[in-house]
């Protein structure tokens, strides 16, 4: 039973960072625009890129 | 909100605008934009949002609004502006949305996992333990999360009503308030992962709705934006001054300047001129006016500056007169009750009525209240309208994304249900049935005119090189590289080419078609402007009547041309109607209980497009149609709308389908319920599986859009 009490602070803890990384994207706009960016894959590079 | 960082410029000097681009259709249209548009001197990034087809450029302050239209027109693009933040509100609300989701998910997940281990038998102090560790995890998840139904109870109780949420959040407090206390004496059974469950499969249809209205708003743009917001006022002794619109007063003298908006209605009191009328009519043909003439509001002046004496102003404008009928038809519009409203009005009473009896039944029977209240909660948990929520965000938001592939915006879930509904169609002629465009016949001209012409009209803004660009764009012409372009209004543009003087210029002779004159050095083409039927009207018309919807033409235009297109079409017409008469002609109609659709385009259809039963506007009306109407399509197909009415039909029968899958599994379950054979747990397993079955209902409703099917 001791092991519970380090898996359950762990399961816990993967809970929280997959919330904040929900947090994270939304925040960061991944959210906004998701039929654009299904269309972006699309575009052949050329400067494109991460401009934000 | 980094995303769309161009919103956001750091430097003082650059400045944030947004467009709406109704023809992005592909990857290609978001390259071109993104990689095109920063060329342009003065734009330092241009960033496409494809979802709500806009477009948010980051730019000098010298550079205008109007190079930047431009611009896109350039590239192809026909665009508008938008006012700087209309959704804001509503971004906020769906943005607080998907975060209580997420946090219930997160919450559900993880007491979840203890909850299994104290079934699968945990005893004793590890149970304890595990109790506390979920009430720890699941309190605050319940306070964060179940704030929006706690709201909109708490609002409903406060007037005295009941809604679904009522139910919603007296269970999830119950079972909350019961675990607290078990968990407290060290009672065998919580029912945590009921309640954040509950919530988590509630906000998920929320969100689904939400989702469906903030996409679809984007596509539109904000109320009378194109009305002059300021004029230049002429005192008596001759000074010129800029004047709010607020403070305009009747009798003032006002100087038009070319390209600029009205911003109140007027006599001509000194010059002549052509404006575009567009904004009060849909149609674009430049109407001349000169001394004596009485112009509007919203008109834009093409030609020549003139004086006008003030007629009206502010609130007493045409404009503004057409804003509060639309305002006052709308209403009448707003009784309507949604179907998911109808049912849980009749339904909320019974889920009360029914936990307070188990409650009241069992303590007579001498259960104990404790046990009386297990089962009161799980009545309520298990006949929470879960699936009933679910039914109809699910299917209306599958519908709209189906619809929207197609080219056409629904607004919101009332409105396929109330196209769903229709049975008369009332169609506007200009704009709706044509393209509203002057389209050129450009059959005649050789390749190397075309390029020609197209060089010379993508520099000009004048509605005749707008319609002849686009005609030759359609054509794949490349344009000519023209030098020294100048603009005269009211005679035409002009330019070098090849050393060559070559023009696009009034035709000499008067005639009361549309034309221009293409002039390549001595040779001169006449090209004559109509404005077509779009290419599938007749389809279209046979489509409505397949559907048992009867179309019919109600225009503002002449009786001659009217009369024309409807013998075409083999159905009847009214010609010649004002906003009002149109107004009466619909609640005429409603008054002998028909159900009509409008569709129209021009501001002067705005009452009625606001009046009817439901309405649909094209991408190319004026803002205030698109604000009235309840779904916007996009591109020069009017299939869109045979389309809306029947993607709206199917979706109603799967929302039937739903809600009566929804009611048998209750009077299954609730009689279970009732007599004590469910524990809140299994109530809300059983919901979850009951909303699952919904879900993947309504998502056969994904190919509902394809041409053809039935």
């Amino acid at each position: 039973m001791t092991g519970l009490a380090y898996l359950i602070p762990i399961a816990l803890c993967m809970g929280t960072l997959g919330l904040v990384a929900f947090f994270w994207a939304m925040h960061s706009g991944q959210y906004e625009d998701m039929d654009g960016s299904a269309q972006r894959i699309l575009i052949d590079d050329e400067e494109e890129g991460d401009r934000s | 909100m980094t995303a769309l960082s161009p919103t956001l410029p750091a430097d003082p000097d650059t400045l944030a605008s947004r467009f709406t681009v109704p023809g992005m259709r592909c990857a290609g249209c978001i390259a071109k934009i993104e990689r095109e548009l920063p060329k342009v001197a003065g734009v330092k990034a241009a960033r496409v949002n494809f979802s709500s087809k806009r477009v948010a450029v980051e730019h000098d302050k010298e550079l205008g609004e109007d190079a930047l239209l431009q611009a896109l027109q350039g590239l192809g693009f026909e665009a508008q502006r938008i006012e700087d933040n209309p959704l804001g509100a509503e971004e906020k609300e769906h943005r607080k949305l998907m975060r209580a989701l997420g946090v219930a998910g997160f919450g559900m997940m993880n007491v979840m996992l203890l909850s299994v281990s104290i079934w699968s038998g945990a005893e004793g102090a590890t149970r304890e333990v595990f109790h506390w560790l979920s009430a720890l995890i699941a309190l605050p998840v319940i306070a964060y999360s179940g704030q929006p139904f706690f709201a909109s109870a708490w609002m409903a109780l406060k007037y005295r009503r009941t809604n679904m949420d009522v139910p919603i959040s007296i269970g999830v407090i119950l079972a909350t308030a019961l675990s607290v206390y078990e968990t407290a004496t060290g009672g065998g059974h919580a029912y945590f992962e009921s309640a954040v469950m509950l919530l988590f499969f509630l906000l998920a249809g929320r969100a689904l709705d939400s989702t469906m209205r903030t996409r679809t708003r984007a596509g539109i743009g904000a109320l009378l934006g194109r009305m002059g917001k300021s004029a230049s006022v002429i005192g008596p002794d001759g000074t010129v001054a800029r004047v709010d619109a607020k403070e305009l007063e009747p009798r003032m003298l006002v100087l038009v300047a070319a390209g600029e908006g009205l911003a109140a209605d007027g006599e001509i009191e000194q010059g002549e001129s052509t404006i575009d009328n567009s904004m009060l009519t849909g149609e674009s043909k430049p109407v001349p006016v000169g001394t004596g003439d009485t112009v509007h509001a919203g008109a834009i002046n093409l030609g020549a500056p003139f004086q006008l004496r003030l007629t009206h102003t502010s609130d007493d404008t045409a404009l503004a007169e057409i804003a509060r009928l639309m305002d006052e038809a709308g209403q009448s519009r707003s009784h309507y009750v949604r179907i998911a409203d109808r049912a849980s009005r009749t339904y909320a009473p019974v889920v009360h009525s029914l936990a307070a009896l188990a409650l009241v039944g069992w303590m007579i029977a001498g259960a104990g209240w404790h046990q009386s209240l297990v089962v009161a909660i799980a009545v309520l948990i298990i006949t929470c309208p879960c699936a009933m929520g679910l039914a109809v965000p699910t299917a209306q938001v599958v519908a709209s994304g189906a619809l929207l592939k197609r080219g056409l915006l629904v607004k919101d879930g009332s409105a396929l249900e109330r196209l769903a509904e229709v049975d008369t169609a009332l169609l506007d002629k200009t704009g709706t049935l044509t393209l509203g465009e002057p389209r050129p016949d450009i059959s005649l001209l050789n390749s190397e005119a075309k390029s020609v012409a197209l060089g010379l009209a993508q520099a000009s803004q004048h509605p005749l090189s707008r319609g002849l660009a686009q005609a030759l764009r359609e054509d794949e012409i490349e344009p000519a590289k023209i030098d020294q372009i100048d603009e005269t209004s009211g005679k035409g543009i002009e330019g070098v080419w090849r050393g060559v003087r070559v023009a696009l210029e009034r035709p000499n002779a008067e005639t009361s078609d549309l034309a221009t004159t293409l002039r390549i050095g001595s040779q001169a083409h006449v090209l004559r402007f109509t404005d077509p039927l779009r290419t599938d009207t007749h389809q279209t018309i046979e489509a409505l009547c397949i559907l048992g919807i009867e179309p019919a033409i109600l225009s503002g235009d002449r009786r001659a041309p009217v009369e024309a297109t409807a013998k075409s079409l083999g159905i009847p017409a009214t010609a010649n109607v004002s906003p009002q008469e149109k107004l009466a002609a619909l609640e005429e109609l409603r008054g002998h209980g028909a159900k009509p659709l409008m569709v129209g385009d021009g501001l002067n259809d705005g009452p009625a497009l606001a009046a009817a039963h439901a309405s649909i506007a094209p991408g190319t009306a004026s803002d205030a149609s698109q604000q009235a109407a309840d779904a916007v399509f996009i591109g020069e197909k009017l299939m869109p709308v045979a389309l809306a009415v029947r993607v709206a039909r199917r979706t109603m029968v799967i929302v039937r389908q739903n809600f009566s899958f929804a009611i048998g599994y209750n009077a299954l379950a609730v009689p279970l319920a009732l007599f004590g054979f469910v524990t809140p747990l299994i109530a809300a397993i059983a919901m979850s599986l009951s909303s699952l079955v919904v879900v993947a209902n309504s998502l056969r409703l994904a190919g509902s859009a394809k041409e053809n099917t039935k």
